[in-house]
């Protein structure tokens, strides 16, 4: 079984970040994804990026991954990438197994980080298995990296960042948005994104949901009804929209299960959006040198992937025996900068769901 | 109300546009970021450090119109296109705007296309005076549009073909 330094699970923004720091330090790296392309949810989108220029905001995010794989270009000699291989589990004396096409093997490493990301939740509904109902991931997948337009007319479920940023991007591809719903009384994405889309007369319809799809072959029709304060739907209140596609994006949940294998302490926060590890100022988990960075840890922004992707590599190189004259530093001004990332008020949740995730007395 | 629909009121615009009125250059960027997000690329790309965005990135931006030159480069750098530029100087019938622009078509110089409102509404024809869409710009085009000074608190973006 071969055995390596570091190995790390997800070459998303987290995992690339994560890369960088440790092999800076001088740790050999073995990075493995699932996808054939590098970059995790980057290479889907083409807006440009909110965020602070330090991780790279007002670039665009399918831009993003080259510029990180180019920084990682220096440390060459320390680091591998496996990509279309999937880590099947990781088991407690952390041997990791791996399937790549017909290849399964193992590898035993001496420290891990898990960035394996986040999948998108779905929406129960009557009819919601008819042929034109997609996840918000699958409309990107479809448009942004194979080029394909999803549907005609479309509506969206969700005023989330991802349903709002989904929208205007089939808007740009040449679709019509019929509406967007969002069951909350209020927008729960940015304002800024929200106000692109009704300048291009979408209806955002908040405090809607969808009663029932209908359509014989495909999706023909989504009814829509109003919503009480108890998230019910009222009677009398139904409106109908004619739409060959309807694309769902009601949040995303934390790709989690590799680390509950691996015997790492879990719990449900909802805040976080699932089930996630609880873990350390170093974002160590409860398991000896398994760390975590990214949205596995709690739904964020790719700007705090980078940042907690950094932190996690260089406490990973501190854990395999290697220094940085700079690392306290470096530490701080990261730790420092995912503050700030986090004080506004859509951090609230974060910061709620982080406390009690959070071991040791120092919480943020 | 703009945290139902995401068309933002009269008054909270208002008071964004007359802060540019009683400027005495009477031109510069509005920015209708009005919800502490963190994000600061309109501050860190503005050459003359006329966007201040503090104690932390959260911070709503704040405009300094003493520096503002309206050049437009905070316009294309904001992911949110929550930045427009306007000058109430162009001429005597006319204001101009710099604003973001990305989709397709892309206009030319000299055409004739509808200026938008903030609920997408059709308001009057406007003219396309310049359009910049190089590397910097980044597919992000920097659209210059003269505006009939009546319709200047209305207009946001521009239709361009039907
Ligand atoms: C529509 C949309 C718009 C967004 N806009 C912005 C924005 O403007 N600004 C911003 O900061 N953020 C934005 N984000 C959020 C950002 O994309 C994510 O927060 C970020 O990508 C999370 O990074 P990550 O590295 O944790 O996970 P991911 O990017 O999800 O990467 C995880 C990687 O792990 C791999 N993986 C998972 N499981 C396994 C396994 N078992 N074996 C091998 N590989 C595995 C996956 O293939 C993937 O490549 C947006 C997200 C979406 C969906
Ligand atoms: S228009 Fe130019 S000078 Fe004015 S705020 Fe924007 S970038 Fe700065
Ligand atoms: S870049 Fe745009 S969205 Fe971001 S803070 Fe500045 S004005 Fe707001």
């Amino acid at each position: 079984m071969k055995t390596v330094e570091l190995a790390i699970v997800g070459a998303g923004p987290a995992g690339l970040c994560a890369a960088i720091s440790a092999a800076s330090m001088g740790s050999n790296v073995v990075i493995i994804d699932r996808c054939k392309d590098i970059g995790g949810q980057l290479i889907k989108q083409t807006h440009m990026f909110f965020g602070s220029e330090k991780q790279y905001a007002s670039r665009r995010g399918i831009d993003i991954p080259n510029i990180l794989l180019d920084e990682l270009k220096q440390y060459e000699e320390k680091i591998e990438i496996i990509t279309d291989a999937t880590v099947l589990a990781i088991y407690e004396d952390k041997v990791m197994t791996i399937l790549q096409g017909e290849n399964y093997f193992k590898i035993k490493p001496e420290a891990i980080i898990v960035a394996t990301g986040a999948s998108e939740r779905v929406l129960a509904f009557p009819n919601n298995d008819l042929p034109g109902i997609y996840g918000a991931g699958a409309v990107q997948t479809l448009m942004n990296v194979y080029g394909v337009k999803p549907g005609d007319r479309v509506v969206m479920v969700g005023a989330g960042n991802i349903g709002l940023i989904v929208s205007y991007q089939m808007i740009q591809a040449g679709v019509e948005i019929v509406a967007v719903l969002d069951a909350a009384p209020t927008i729960g994405g940015y304002l800024v994104h929200a106000s692109k889309l009704a300048r291009l007369d979408v209806p955002i319809l908040t405090g809607h949901s969808i009663k029932e799809a209908t359509g014989t072959e495909s999706l023909e029709k989504i009814i829509a009804w109003k919503l009480d304060e108890k998230w019910q739907g009222i009677e009398g209140t139904e409106i109908e929209l004619e739409v060959d596609v309807a694309c769902i994006s009601v949040g995303l949940t934390p790709l989690s299960e590799l680390l509950s294998q691996a015997g790492c302490e879990m719990k449900y926060v909802p805040e976080l959006g699932g089930v996630v590890p609880l873990i350390d100022q170093n974002l160590e988990t409860t398991v000896n040198n398994i760390f975590v960075a990214g949205d596995v840890s709690g739904i964020e922004e790719a700007s705090s992937a980078m940042v907690e992707g950094y932190i996690a590599g260089l406490y990973a190189g501190k854990k395999l025996g290697y220094s940085l004259l700079d690392f306290d530093e470096l530490v701080d001004d990261y730790k420092m900068q995912l503050n700030d990332l986090r004080s506004g008020h859509h951090g609230d949740r974060i910061r709620n769901g982080i406390n009690k995730i959070m071991r040791g007395e120092e919480k943020c | 109300m703009l945290e139902k629909t995401g068309i933002v009121t009269r008054d909270r615009l208002d008071s964004k546009i007359n802060e540019l009125l009683s400027s005495p250059k009477r031109k510069g960027a509005i920015l209708e970021c009005y919800e502490e997000i963190p994000c600061n690329p309109c501050s860190t790309s503005c050459p003359t450090n006329a966007i201040i965005i503090k104690p932390d990135i959260n911070a709503k931006p704040e405009i300094d119109y003493e520096k503002c030159t309206a050049c437009g480069i905070c316009v294309y750098n904001c992911p949110g296109l929550a930045i427009l530029v306007l000058d109430m100087n162009y001429s005597e019938s006319k204001v101009l705007f710099k604003i973001s622009y990305e989709l397709l078509p892309i206009p030319n110089n000299g055409d004739i296309v509808k200026g938008i409102s903030r609920s997408g509404k059709e308001i009057c024809d406007v003219e396309v005076v310049k359009v910049i869409n190089g590397n910097k710009q980044d597919h992000t085009s920097l659209i210059s549009v003269a505006v009939p000074k009546e319709h200047f608190k209305e207009f946001v973006t521009i239709k361009v073909g039907v």
